[in-house]
């Protein structure tokens, strides 16, 4: 028997059963989680060793067509802007570490990327679509986020606007 | 992130293999959509049979309450899944299929669910129409949701 946690949503409807648990949404101003794992390279990653720098999350997967298109960019940008204190970081919602391993030489992917899991997702107020980005100041706070398919351009002016 | 060009050849070729498809979910009629409101209406009276057919990682975080983890249907793997599932039920039996990884016209495995349900026989499918994504149009819209395994 697996043990369930009911999410309590705005108008939630109850059919009897009592929400216990909120996805505790992020947003602007507030701190992301911190997180240390090892990338897909074998080198660990963690949210901390960036701070001071400009970092862009980014919640993708190998089968998400929105996120394997805007990778070029992101990519993109983490070679025009790294001298500036940019950093991408990709957090791969893949099922399996081999697939996103695959999709990330693929896509020359020039940045870190580690396996995200429910839990982390959970702690990010949950990832339930893709692609999900979310911009982190040099103060370590959230700038934006952005859920599903975003302009390069807005992502990109946003990044520019942090970096200062 | 580097990686040698003996190492890249061959995970290329895989890589290239596994490249998403970027068609549309265009083979579902409109006549077989349910939406989320009416879905959510069912749940309190007869609930039908609903099954996941996304990705294990979503369906962790959330998902609608009854419902079987089957996926994700754009692979080999889920598909055998799916169909192991879908041989339990009778079928006449009233069922939802439902994602919410991506938009809709985005979505991986929608049609090859729906397309494989269909060969098996099951005469009352439906699919829950997700515009964007389960998050912004199911959980919060406040329908009811659980997480788990």
């Amino acid at each position: 028997m697996h043990r369930r946690r009911f999410l309590m949503g705005a108008g939630a409807v109850g059919f009897g059963n009592s929400p216990v648990q909120a996805l505790q949404k992020l947003t602007p101003g507030m701190t992301p989680p911190p997180f240390s794992r090892t990338g897909l390279d074998g080198k660990p990653v963690t949210l901390a060793a960036f701070k001071g720098k400009v970092v862009l999350l980014d919640f993708w997967a190998s089968w998400c067509a929105p996120c394997v298109i805007a990778i070029p960019h992101f990519r993109d940008l983490q070679a025009r802007l790294r001298g500036r204190g940019f950093q991408v970081i990709g957090l791969s919602m893949d099922d399996s570490a081999s697939e996103a391993r695959a999709a990330a030489i693929r896509l020359g992917v020039n940045y870190p990327v580690v396996m995200g899991d429910a839990k982390l997702a959970i702690e990010y107020g949950g990832i339930l679509g893709l692609p999900v980005e979310m911009l982190v100041g040099r103060d370590g706070r959230i700038v934006s986020i952005w859920h599903g398919e975003t302009p390069p351009a807005v992502i990109e002016k946003a990044v520019r606007a942090s970096l200062g | 992130m580097r990686f040698s060009l003996l190492l890249m050849a061959p995970l290329l070729f895989i890589g290239l293999a596994a490249k998403p498809a970027l068609a549309a979910t265009d083979i579902i009629p409109a006549s077989a959509q349910i939406q989320p409101a009416q879905l959510a209406g069912e749940l309190k009276a007869t609930p039908p049979t609903i099954l996941q057919v996304g990705f294990s990682k979503l369906y962790q975080q959330a998902h609608i309450p009854g419902a079987i983890y089957a996926g994700p249907t754009n692979s080999e793997t889920g598909l055998t899944a799916l169909k192991a599932e879908a041989e339990k039920l009778p079928r006449d039996a009233a069922i939802v299929i439902y994602c919410g990884c991506c938009p809709w016209n985005r979505c991986p495995n929608m049609d090859a669910a729906y397309t494989t349900l269909k060969a098996m026989g099951f005469s009352r499918l439906r699919a829950l129409y997700i515009a964007d994504n389960f998050g912004q149009d199911w959980v919060d819209k406040g329908y009811p949701t659980v997480t788990g395994q």
